[in-house]
């Protein structure tokens, strides 16, 4: 996984609630068993036209939004299925950070195993990112993970929470399957207690 | 929204009692293997069931890693998502899809996991063969790289639905790490008046609290109510789970759940210290979740959702809430948004809508008590003219024993198309999709923009719901063909 420490860049708001992974990755793009380009199907059933053209309706496909890179949503961001495609679609578009209420609770999971960054800010300051991203300009956002904070375009600073011991492993980019195969012998011993234990478990 | 509640806290009417454990606390402690410095557990994995859909990537991730599969054994791998449903099918579905089924053949093979592919009667929607085929047994902590996993929870296992890094992640350790999870227990009072079922319950459970109702890692359903479902109709409920926010739904083990493992897994129902596990596995008496909520039912109608997220519910015969009723600007706008996808108007009612499209099956509603529901309702009846309709059995066992019984026929005499088992139109990946604009009454789980197909219209329903839709060609209340 990649480390992640500050990024700066442009503010994509998808301003509503409830925004399931069916929207984020609709069912045609997921037909493939690659994590790559899944980018093209980010936000597919409202970006493209019926005959696959770009919208210019939708947020995502105007010009001022070109090349954003931290999506501002609302609350239960990601909720619904599981796919991980949800995830990879996002950071093969180049999103690298969300900032929400909330999120669906297997996609912030997903999150955090990719290393796309998933701020958790109360509704109101969450509003006030909102407002500037659909603004005509002043979009930009600092995200910086090494001190947990926020920069807004008008200098406003937003310290955020999450995890600490998750919040050090998106900065050093660490693999929770080989901290955890470092523990295979304490898995071993319970795994034979266990299987003693409940057999009819196996 | 419309009459959404928000319900106060309410304790359950047993006395407090210090050190009462919850299901979810002896589940916990059960499976609890080490704790990390950084505050999370490894908890053990003892079922881990795989698909097509979501494990290709975790395959290739293990061996860019050159790490291997640790519990084959404990692994089971079924084609479900993608596959074709077309009689007479093969691997081939649509461009792209062969790939996939083809790719957990043969990492099944690789890791010597056993796989339900397309020919083995053992195929079918994961959620629903599993438990058929005597997989998931209570006490088990049970993970799938799918969110409706919450549906085995019925069984009185802990089971939810992961992404594909944390399948991954079982396949390499056969454990997963994370922080205890919240717990709550909703008590669920009163009762569902005759010919009302599991799938009216859940869709009027989602219409009082709402999607972000439940937002816990454990849901623990009780009362009455849920102890008088069959073990099909629990697992329609605990189905329905992950639409209110929550990771698993459980139902404690009781007399039916030891009789439903009795008929597939003769094996423990006669081992006396299972037997006395399984009794004891429920939440004592006095014991209390972080979250207790209860709701007083009394539910004398089909309901319906009639939006596009699965809390926009009504009832058959009830009128269409109004913008106005909504409680905030913010969820005028999501009404508005729903009604415009939807081609509905305020105010008016969904009884008599006419519909296009009627799907019956999915891991909420494709098990045999479901299709022998909706084969009374449609029994010497023909489908109405401008409906096409489809019946999808969950798995090869279902079609199987539903054959057994003759219920094909009456599908087929009636002008349904009667297919071959996978998830088909519930996720829209295969070739079975509603076109957009087509208005569908669906027995599945979820009506999303886009869910069944691209600009598809959905109103999830029972099996009997979605059987009158089919006959009448539009929304009616089943009883009324009776």
């Amino acid at each position: 996984m990649e480390p992640f420490r500050t990024h700066q860049g442009i503010m994509l708001p998808i301003n509503q609630d409830n925004v399931d992974t069916d929207a984020i990755a609709p069912q045609r793009w997921l037909i493939t068993v690659e994590r790559k380009g899944l980018g093209k199907g980010l936000f597919g059933s409202w970006r493209y036209d019926d005959k696959g053209r770009d919208d210019p309706t939708f947020i995502l496909n105007r010009p001022e939004y070109a090349g954003a890179s931290v999506i501002i949503a609302r609350s239960n961001y990601g909720c619904g299925s599981s796919r991980e495609h949800a995830v990879w679609a996002h950071l093969d578009y180049g999103i690298r950070a969300i900032v929400a209420i909330s999120y669906g609770s297997i996609f912030y999971e997903n999150c955090l195993k990719n290393g796309l960054l998933p701020v958790t800010l109360p509704e109101d300051q969450v509003n006030d990112l909102m407002n500037h991203a659909l603004a005509a300009d002043r979009r930009t956002l600092t995200v910086d993970l090494a001190t947990s904070q926020l920069i807004g375009p008008d200098g406003t600073t937003y310290s955020f929470t999450m995890d600490e011991g998750r919040r050090q492993s998106l900065l050093k980019g660490e693999d929770d399957i080989a901290a955890t195969l470092a523990r295979r012998d304490a898995i071993d011993g319970f795994e034979k207690r266990h299987d003693q234990a409940k057999p009819w478990l196996r | 929204m419309h009459s959404k509640e928000y319900l106060a806290t309410s304790q359950p009417s047993d006395a407090y009692v210090p050190g009462a454990r919850t299901a979810f606390d002896k589940l916990w402690d059960a499976h609890r293997v080490d704790d990390l410095p950084d505050g999370r557990t490894i908890v053990f994995i003892d079922r881990h069931l795989v698909h097509d859909l979501s494990s290709p990537q975790a395959f290739s991730g293990l061996l860019a890693n050159q790490r291997v599969v640790r519990s084959p054994e404990r692994t089971y791998a079924v084609a479900d998502h993608i596959v074709s449903t077309a009689p007479g099918r093969s691997e081939e579905t649509v461009p792209g899809g062969r790939e996939m089924i083809m790719a957990l053949r043969r990492n099944a093979a690789r890791y010597g996991i056993r796989h339900y592919g397309i020919g083995d009667a053992g195929q079918g929607i994961v959620h629903v063969t599993a438990p058929d085929l005597g997989l998931i047994a209570p006490g088990m902590t049970v993970v799938c790289g799918d969110s409706h996993t919450c549906t085995l929870g019925a069984l009185g296992a802990w089971a939810w639905g992961i992404g594909t890094s944390e399948v991954e992640h079982v396949l390499a350790t056969q454990t997963l790490v994370m922080h205890r999870p919240r717990s709550m227990r909703l008590t669920l009072r009163g009762r569902l008046h005759a010919g009302i079922g599991a799938k009216d319950l859940a869709l009027h459970i989602l219409r009082r609290i709402g999607v972000q109702g439940a937002q816990v890692g454990f849901l623990e359903l009780a009362g009455r109510i849920v102890a008088d479902l069959d073990m099909e109709q629990r697992m329609t409920l605990c189905n329905l789970g992950i639409e209110c926010g929550a990771r698993t739904a459980f139902a404690a083990p009781d007399d039916t759940t030891l009789a439903y493992l009795a008929a597939r897994v003769p094996d423990i129902a006669r081992n006396a210290a299972a037997l006395e596990e399984f009794r004891r596995m429920g939440s004592d008496a006095g014991a209390r979740y972080e979250i207790e909520q209860s709701l007083d039912i009394d539910l004398d109608a089909p309901q319906f959702t009639w939006g596009t997220n699965p809390s926009q519910v009504i009832g058959v015969h009830e009128k269409l809430p109004l913008i106005s009723e909504a409680n905030n600007d913010k969820e005028q706008q999501i009404m508005r948004r729903s009604y415009e996808y939807m081609g509905l108007v305020p105010g008016e009612s969904l009884h008599g809508t006419s519909v296009q499209r009627v799907f019956i099956g999915s891991c909420t509603n494709g098990r045999l008590s479901d299709l022998e529901r909706a084969a009374a309702v449609i029994s010497g009846r023909k489908v109405h003219g401008g409906v096409r309709a489809l019946v999808v059995p969950g798995s090869q066992h279902v079609k199987h024993e539903a054959e057994k019984k003759g219920l094909h026929r009456i599908f087929i005499e009636a002008g349904f198309e009667w297919r071959e088992s996978g998830c088909s139109m519930c996720v829209g990946m295969n070739e079975d999709r509603v076109a957009a604009k087509e208005r569908c009454v669906s027995t599945s789980n979820r009506n999303f923009e886009g869910r069944q197909g691209p600009g598809a219209r959905t109103h999830l329903a029972s099996p009997e719901s979605a059987a009158a839709a089919a006959i009448a060609g539009a929304i009616i209340d089943y009883r009324e063909l009776s």
